[in-house]
């Protein structure tokens, strides 16, 4: 998945996912003939909605949005309250259906794969797609170490294994210096920004394809925001980033792609500066000066 | 489902979850209907015994006639049980709910944070979970080894130990549904000038009503099953009585004696003192809950 | 409070008011206040009289020589309380063991998968098990629980007799086990009832950081849910622990009220509340037999009172983590 990782000794591409994602690590009972099917390595990859819908009850949030998003760059999503940017992400890692009496209707592809097609095992597809919410949510009764290996323990990797993927994951989340001396000491006790970012290595330590970001930065204070921002930068080398965000600057500081929505709609998709400084529509335009929203 | 299969799966497709996993949530997933299933079983058990085996027993005679028995061998029924558990328990209520209600009052209206207040609220907590003979044996101690009242065992005094377990449950129900009494209508009523007594009669106490009600009428259900507080102190006996001075019969202890008696007929006039007694207490308990339901509906407290 | 309410008050009525209307105020607000205060007085006293009263017995035997002899022999005058205090514990034991998982699992089932449907009414159901009066439970176990349960308590006892406590000859009809499966019926609804509160209280952006992670359903209980709602689980377990040290009357009739320290759950035995139930009327006339009776009720009121203070202290502390001041008002409904 990223053969240039320095904390990733003797590892190579291909073979890390292979090992991990295919049955157990730790040996008891090794990977069943079924399951060793062995997982390609791709650097990034390409996740396209078409026509997706997706209902609470009987209310239609997101309307037929048609959408590619780039493994390339960042591709950042805005939209006044209640354009169903949330929703239409939280579709993408079929969060969306775990709230009661909500569903999707449509596809979303990986790399050409449906989602939501037959057989599709949904806790593989939230594997493969990871999420950083608006408000850290670290487990409280654990400690800052357990916290980002919650992840891996679900799988029953190795405790070797576990322990060199913590550590990377913390220094790919920029944590790794401020934590790296009290990992055992609970979670809780970090700041807003740190507990943030101790989401986002939680999240990368399954080391997902796609790392879906719902307004990370909402709840916390400008220095903190900047911090997660420049994260983001180092991380969509790695990582395809899609980032809901209702704060423009924020989308023109970080992505190279933005979507706008309104009411459910996809209004305009485009490169982040064509967006903002010359959209094709009036809607757009409208929002992105202040008129409303 | 599994996503794993032999079949050639399209490029970039996703990894499959381990087998064992599955096992696991699902193993997991069906004990847990099985706990659902198993809690059920003894509650349509319970029902469906008493039912089948006292049904029986209910007649014109049972409910009409004490079990002090006549020459001919009949036993009789359970008249003053059931009368003797109206009384006894009614009493009880009627201490029991004003006093309770007034703990509740004192510690949402006047004692907020002082110490007293958190004493008292820490020890009625503590008291709901002294075991009902314990009760029985203090009013023994206090109120029938000496006499109180001219009389050694009383209906007054079962009461007397009913309302001591009845209090704690109605005062700390009632507490919590005064707490929720909003403070701006504590405010509004204050404000208009009223002095604090009608503030809390006009307005909180109405506002609070059916929570208070629904509280009483489950410590009430609660206190009717009681047995083991009334052996001591009304004890058992046979005949209707209405005065609350002497023993008193009940449900609840007429059962405890019917109970392992070698007398077939006696034992199934237990069975039908327990769908009695089953049955006062459900109605009760759905009549709370119902008002509980209803007032949740309309948004009151 | 008063001296805000004064405050808004407003037009300079209050400082007009006369002593004598504010009377019917000072007057509730003693009332009301020396009400409570009378309630901290009454368990005082409570715990002052009976230990007055069971004292002839802590001086003939000694405080732990009552409570640790294990030789409770009426006929002989002899008060060594210890088979009763270890039926006590057994059956709570046993309680909790046969008890606590099923409330918690049936709490879980009713948060997590029970259908909409169906919820309602299941724990409605669920909550009724605490409207059976004891002693109906009591007499449903004599009759039908026992006879129905003996052979296969025989059989158990026969085939796993290398487990400690479980060889017995003849299998007891009342025992120990009854004892403790009729209790654990009785705290399964108060136990549920906490659990599910608690558990209902587990915020959801903690049970979606665990599904977002890749995990099954039960992995996401297991590790979102249930260390969370720990503290207050524990919490209604102690209080369930509490009704169960305490209960004596369906107790009295399923253990058989034998006085001897049993060797096996499927003997028979005996609780504190049980032998106070059963004893006190031939102890009226004998002062030592009726100051043994007393002292374990002392120890029964002792034993309940600390386990229901550290399980309020627990409920309490994992109230204010999640911010719910319902959790006790669960505990009131049942």
């Amino acid at each position: 998945m990223n053969p240039n990782r320095i904390d990733a000794p003797g590892r190579e591409a291909g073979e890390l996912s292979g090992q991990l994602e295919n049955g157990e690590l730790t040996g008891a009972t090794g990977p069943s003939p079924r399951e060793a099917v062995p997982w390609p390595a791709v650097a990034k990859r390409q996740v396209e909605l078409r026509r997706l819908s997706a209902y609470y009850g009987d209310h239609l949030a997101v309307k037929q949005v048609s959408l590619r998003f780039s493994g390339s760059d960042v591709t950042a999503i805005i939209g006044p309250s209640g354009c169903g940017k949330s929703t239409m992400v939280r579709c993408v890692n079929r969060m969306h259906e775990e709230t009661p009496g909500a569903r999707a209707e449509g596809e979303v592809l990986l790399d050409g794969a449906d989602l939501y097609g037959p057989g599709v095992d949904v806790v593989a597809v939230r594997r493969a797609i990871g999420m950083v919410f608006q408000k850290p949510n670290p487990f409280p009764t654990m400690s800052i170490f357990d916290n980002v290996a919650s992840g891996l323990r679900f799988t029953g990797t190795g405790r070797g294994e576990i322990e060199d993927r913590v550590h990377a994951a913390l220094r790919e989340a920029g944590l790794w210096d401020e934590v790296k001396d009290r990992l055992g000491k609970p979670g809780l006790g970090l700041s807003g920004g740190q507990q943030q970012r101790l989401c986002i290595a939680r999240a990368l330590a399954v080391e997902p394809e796609v790392l879906l970001m719902d307004e990370p930065c909402s709840a916390l204070d400008p220095v903190a925001t900047l911090r997660i921002e420049e994260l983001i930068g180092e991380l969509k080398e790695r990582v395809t980033i899609v980032i809901v965000t209702h704060n423009m600057q924020q989308a023109a500081r970080v992505a190279g792609t933005t979507v706008f929505m309104l009411d459910g709609e996809l209004v305009e998709v485009g490169p982040t500066e064509k967006l903002f400084t010359n959209p094709d529509d009036e809607r757009t335009e409208q929002y992105v000066t202040g008129k409303f929203g | 489902m599994e996503s794993a299969s032999l079949s050639p799966r399209p490029r970039g497709f996703l990894p499959p979850v381990s087998g064992r996993r599955r096992r696991v949530d699902r193993f997991a997933r069906s004990l847990l209907w099985l706990a659902a299933g198993v809690a059920v079983v003894p509650l349509v058990l319970v029902i469906f015994y008493i039912l089948s085996k006292g049904l029986g027993a209910w007649s014109a005679e049972f409910f009409t006639t004490d079990p002090t028995g006549d020459f001919f061998g009949n036993q009789g029924g359970v008249k003053s049980a059931i009368l003797g558990t109206i009384e006894i328990v009614g009493a009880a209520a009627l201490v029991a709910v004003p006093l309770g209600v007034g703990v509740a009052l004192y510690l949402t209206e006047y004692g907020g944070d002082a110490r007293l207040a958190k004493a008292v609220r820490f020890f009625v907590d503590v008291m709901t979970g002294v075991p009902s003979i314990v009760f029985g044996l203090f009013i023994y101690l206090t109120l029938v080894l000496a006499g109180t009242g001219g009389s050694s065992f009383a209906g007054w005094k079962g009461s007397a130990a009913l309302a001591l377990l009845m209090l704690p449950i109605v005062t700390r129900s009632a507490e919590v549904v005064l707490q929720l009494v909003p403070a701006s209508l504590r405010e509004a009523a204050l404000a208009l000038g009223a002095p604090r007594w009608k503030a809390i009669a006009r307005v909180i106490l109405p506002s609070a009503a059916s929570g208070i009600v629904t509280g009483s009428l489950l410590a009430i259900a609660r206190a009717a099953g009681e047995t083991a507080p009334l052996l001591f102190t009304a004890t058992i006996v046979k005949a209707t009585t209405f005065d609350l001075n002497q023993p008193m019969n009940s449900l609840p202890a007429q059962i405890f004696q019917d109970l392992k008696q070698p007398n077939d007929e006696l034992v199934q006039r237990a069975w039908g003192a327990a769908v009695t007694l089953v049955a006062m207490i459900l109605v009760i308990t759905l009549i709370a809950k119902l008002i509980q339901r209803r007032s949740r509906v309309q948004g009151a407290p | 409070m008063e001296a805000a309410s004064q405050q808004v008050q407003g037009g300079g009525r209050s400082l007009d008011r006369s002593p004598l209307s504010r009377f019917p105020d000072r007057l509730l607000h003693i009332g009301l206040t020396a009400i409570s205060a009378a309630i901290l007085v009454l368990l005082g006293y409570f715990f002052v009289k009976l230990t007055l009263e069971a004292k002839p017995v802590f001086e003939k035997f000694g405080v732990l020589g009552f409570v640790f002899e294990n030789d409770w022999d009426v006929s002989k005058g002899i008060y060594g309380a210890l088979p009763l205090v270890v039926g006590t514990l057994v059956t709570s034991a046993l309680a909790l063991v046969i008890g606590v998982p099923i409330a918690v699992s049936v709490a879980l089932f009713l948060t997590e998968l029970c259908p909409r449907r169906m919820r309602g009414s299941l724990t409605v159901m669920v909550d009724l098990l605490a409207a059976v009066p004891s002693v109906v439970y009591g007499l449903w176990a004599f009759y039908f629980l026992i006879p129905k349960l003996k052979p296969i308590e025989q059989w158990f006892a026969d085939t796993f007799h290398f487990i400690p406590f479980v060889a017995t000859g003849n299998v007891a009809g009342p025992n120990y086990f009854i004892a403790g499966l009729i209790l654990a019926i009785m705290i399964l609804p108060i136990v549920s009832a906490i659990s599910r509160e608690v558990l209902s209280t587990v915020p959801s952006e903690q049970k979606e950081a665990a599904l977002a992670l890749g995990s099954t359903r039960w992995e996401m209980i297991r590790t979102a849910m249930l260390p969370y709602a720990r503290r207050g689980i524990v919490g209604g377990s102690m209080l369930g622990l509490g009704r169960a040290i305490g209960e004596t009357i369906a107790v009295t009739i399923v253990i058989g009220d034998t006085p001897i320290l049993g060797h096996s759950i499927f003997d028979q035995g005996y609780t504190l509340a049980a032998v106070i139930a059963n004893e006190f009327n031939e102890a009226a006339a004998d002062p030592l037999h009726k100051a043994a009776l007393i002292g374990a009720g002392l120890v029964l009121f002792v034993l309940t009172l600390v386990v229901n203070s550290i399980a309020r202290l627990m409920v309490l502390r994992s109230e204010r983590q999640g911010s719910r001041p319902t959790v006790a008002a669960a505990v009131e409904g049942i």
